[in-house]
């Protein structure tokens, strides 16, 4: 054999029938961030083709939902708020629940409603989730505004409402959230390949969630009212995060570091334990998908 | 010595048959127990090879079995097969869509592939947005297709249309749009399936002459996958054959499209095995003028020749062919006196009969089936041992089932009528 063979180094990348065990690529997740912005851009700009409402609808949605809640919840049901205006309450929970329930929907799917593209070319595949929750951070920002205008308008007709120290971290809160919604997504859409079961699981599963998820009550009220079922609520860590949020945004309910630890940790395990089924499915989904 | 852009090393593909579905958990949970108790995956020993025609034993099959073949820096390798030889697997895995069941392949450089042309075009989005988006799945920066964007524009000759959302194009335009943004990709080893099947004559001879500068003039190394022999002999400078998931050959593009058209039968000489020597004559064997073998082109005009020992005296003679395929039917009958033949007497003694036609039939193995008839009355006909063996130069990329008996060239064109 007259083959040089190359030394190892020298190869650029290879091949292996299996990915390593954990593995994140975050260099070559970099070098593909131009990829990430136009999907992103695509996601944003494609949704309002051909409609005439266009970016309206975003609004439409979490603000009927407030009004339906604030009637049912407060009004026919009297869930108390405190000194917050119900309808206020609402639009802070739903506005939070949306960004969760959007960054897991549009990450749920990512192996199935890509299968055309990714069965065509390579691209680090994470990009994909990464993208969906990027442009729901738009989303969610344009449904935060809206927040911030009745939060105004409430403020300025004398509403006992206030921000407090705690306000500066709801950034860090909201990332927490995208994160625990992308892990959760990776993890789904992995198994969704190849069994179809979790596609119709997510689809109620999350409306189900939410309802334990102090989304339109406080946590306390269920403490009070439900002494013995208390606890499923109490270790939903979306609980917590919503919970948070309205004390962040509205000085209303309780901040537990214990809740926000926990929150934080199951994070931590659920995006970890994403990354890592989903290392493993990206490899050779497209054969059972 | 030799510089390696590209090593693949044992590669195989295994997939399973049928519905995924019922039996997949079992499948799974006893795949997960072994690997955790350090076992092989149980489902790996089993596995028929790629023969898609005969019904095998097993749920699972082998699409590529032992692959391996090395690549240097600025070759044009082409990958040639027939259909289901698991050219299009290969690819794949090359370009990491889906990871070998076994094996690895390692990469002396960037790779980018183009499996289709135009992936993740977005109708609602301007040709100008398409490039972007496009050019960065195929793994450019932002920065890349911006400095050449007026050459991609260019290239695909839709200047007029490049702030129109693709959704309004004709399908050619979208092809030529998508082929000029790839055209302009600069990775190190760039990989090519059938993409040529699209466009326009004039496009297809502008996108081989592209892939000619990138491989001669830019030192790129190229991987072409195609059915298209003119294109693969026009562009590879080597080539390797698959078949049934296996390389078969490896080696300069003319001997391994020789290679492609050869196949192995087990009765080679033409020669009758058992002979009746108590008739007036008998055919004793047949050939085909100027070949070594009995293999055809199914292009190529042809004499069939046949050797005949006569004992006697015949009178009105006529000569009958038939060639059957292997569900026996008749794809072919010709008889001595078509055209200007007509009836022909027989002294004693060796006769040659030679018969001149061409065969635009489908590639496969073919019955010879040969009558003498004196009087009306049959004096010997033989069934050879030996196959007529037909090879085609064009393979449709239709599936076998549509393709019928028939291989004709064709050519397809169109204008746009609105």
């Amino acid at each position: 054999m007259n083959t040089t063979e190359n030394s190892k180094s020298d190869w650029l990348f290879e091949i292996t029938p299996k990915n390593k065990f954990f593995s994140l690529n975050l260099k070559e997740v970099w070098q593909y961030r131009d990829l990430l912005l136009l999907f992103v851009k695509r996601d944003v700009v494609t949704v309002y083709k051909q409609t005439v409402l266009g970016p309206l609808w975003y609004l439409i949605q979490p603000l009927f939902t407030s009004i339906t809640f604030t009637i049912i919840f407060n009004k026919v049901a009297g869930i108390d708020t405190g000194t917050v205006p119900p309808f206020l309450f609402n639009l802070a929970g739903i506005t939070v629940w949306n960004y969760f329930t959007a960054c897991l929907n549009g990450t749920s799917n990512t192996f199935a409603s890509n299968a055309a593209i990714f069965g065509k070319v390579y691209f680090p595949r994470i990009i994909m989730p990464l993208s969906v929750v990027i442009s729901n951070l738009l989303k969610f920002g344009i449904q935060f505004i809206i927040f911030v205008v009745f939060y105004i308008v409430y403020y300025l007709n004398g509403a006992a409402i206030s921000i407090n120290g705690a306000t500066l971290f709801f950034p860090l809160l909201v990332a927490l959230m995208g994160v625990l919604g992308l892990g959760l997504g990776m993890i789904i859409s992995s198994l969704v390949t190849k069994y179809r079961d979790f596609t119709y699981l997510i689809g109620f599963g999350v409306q189900l969630l939410m309802y334990l998820s102090a989304v339109m009550y406080p946590m306390a009220l269920i403490k009070e009212k439900l002494p013995s079922y208390g606890w499923l609520v109490e270790y939903n860590p979306l609980a917590y995060v919503i919970e948070t949020s309205r004390y962040m945004l509205l000085d209303i309910g309780h901040i537990s570091i214990f809740g926000l630890g926990y929150t934080f940790l199951v994070t931590l395990v659920v995006f970890l334990f994403g990354v890592l089924i989903f290392n493993k499915t990206e490899k050779s989904f497209i054969d059972t998908v | 010595m030799k510089d390696i852009i590209l090593k693949a090393e044992n590669i195989s593909k295994q997939y399973r048959l049928g519905q995924v579905g019922t039996g997949t958990l079992s499948h799974d949970l006893n795949r997960w127990w072994h690997e955790i108790r350090g076992k092989e995956n149980p489902y790996l020993k089993i596995g028929d090879t790629n023969d898609r025609s005969t019904k095998g034993e097993s749920d699972y099959v082998w699409a590529l079995q032992g692959i391996n073949f090395e690549v240097e820096r600025g070759e044009v390798l082409g990958i040639i097969g027939k259909n289901g030889a698991g050219k299009s697997t290969l690819l794949k895995i090359l370009s990491r869509v889906t990871a070998p069941t076994t094996g690895n392949i390692k990469f002396g450089g960037r790779v980018a592939s183009l499996l289709e042309v135009g992936t993740g075009f977005n109708g609602e989005m301007t040709g100008r947005e398409n490039i972007y988006l496009n050019g960065a799945i195929l793994g450019m920066t932002k920065k890349e297709i911006a400095s050449k964007l007026d050459e991609i524009i260019e290239f695909s000759g839709c200047e007029r249309y490049i702030d129109t959302p693709v959704k309004r194009y004709s399908s050619g335009m979208t092809v030529r749009l998508a082929f000029a943004v790839a055209a302009f990709l600069e990775p190190e080893i760039l990989i090519i399936d059938e993409v040529l099947a699209v466009g326009d004559a004039e496009f297809q001879k502008k996108a081989i002459g592209k892939m000619q500068d990138i491989s001669k003039k830019g030192g790129r190394t190229v991987l072409f996958v195609s059915h298209n022999m003119a294109a693969v002999k026009q562009l590879c400078s080597k080539a390797i054959v698959l078949e049934y998931g296996a390389v078969v050959f490896e080696g300069r593009t003319d001997d391994a499209i020789e290679n492609y058209f050869q196949e192995v039968q087990l009765v080679k000489h033409g020669k009758r095995i058992e002979i009746i020597n108590d008739s007036l004559g008998f055919f004793t064997k047949w050939y085909i003028k100027d070949n070594d073998s009995f293999i055809i082109s199914s292009d190529q005009k042809e004499n069939i020749c046949f050797e005949f020992d006569s004992n006697g005296s015949m009178k009105n003679c006529e000569l009958g062919l038939v060639i059957r395929n292997f569900e026996g039917k008749i794809l072919f009958g010709c008889n001595s006196r078509d055209f200007e033949g007509d009836y022909f007497d027989v002294k004693k003694g060796k006769y040659i009969f030679n018969i001149q036609l061409v065969l635009p039939i489908i590639d496969g193995k073919y019955e010879i089936d040969i009558a003498l008839v004196s009087n009306n009355n049959i004096i010997d006909q033989w069934v050879s041992e030996t196959n007529l063996i037909v090879k085609n130069k064009f393979e449709s990329v239709l599936d076998r089932k549509w393709r019928g008996e028939l291989n004709l060239k064709t050519f397809f064109s169109y204008d746009e009528l609105y």
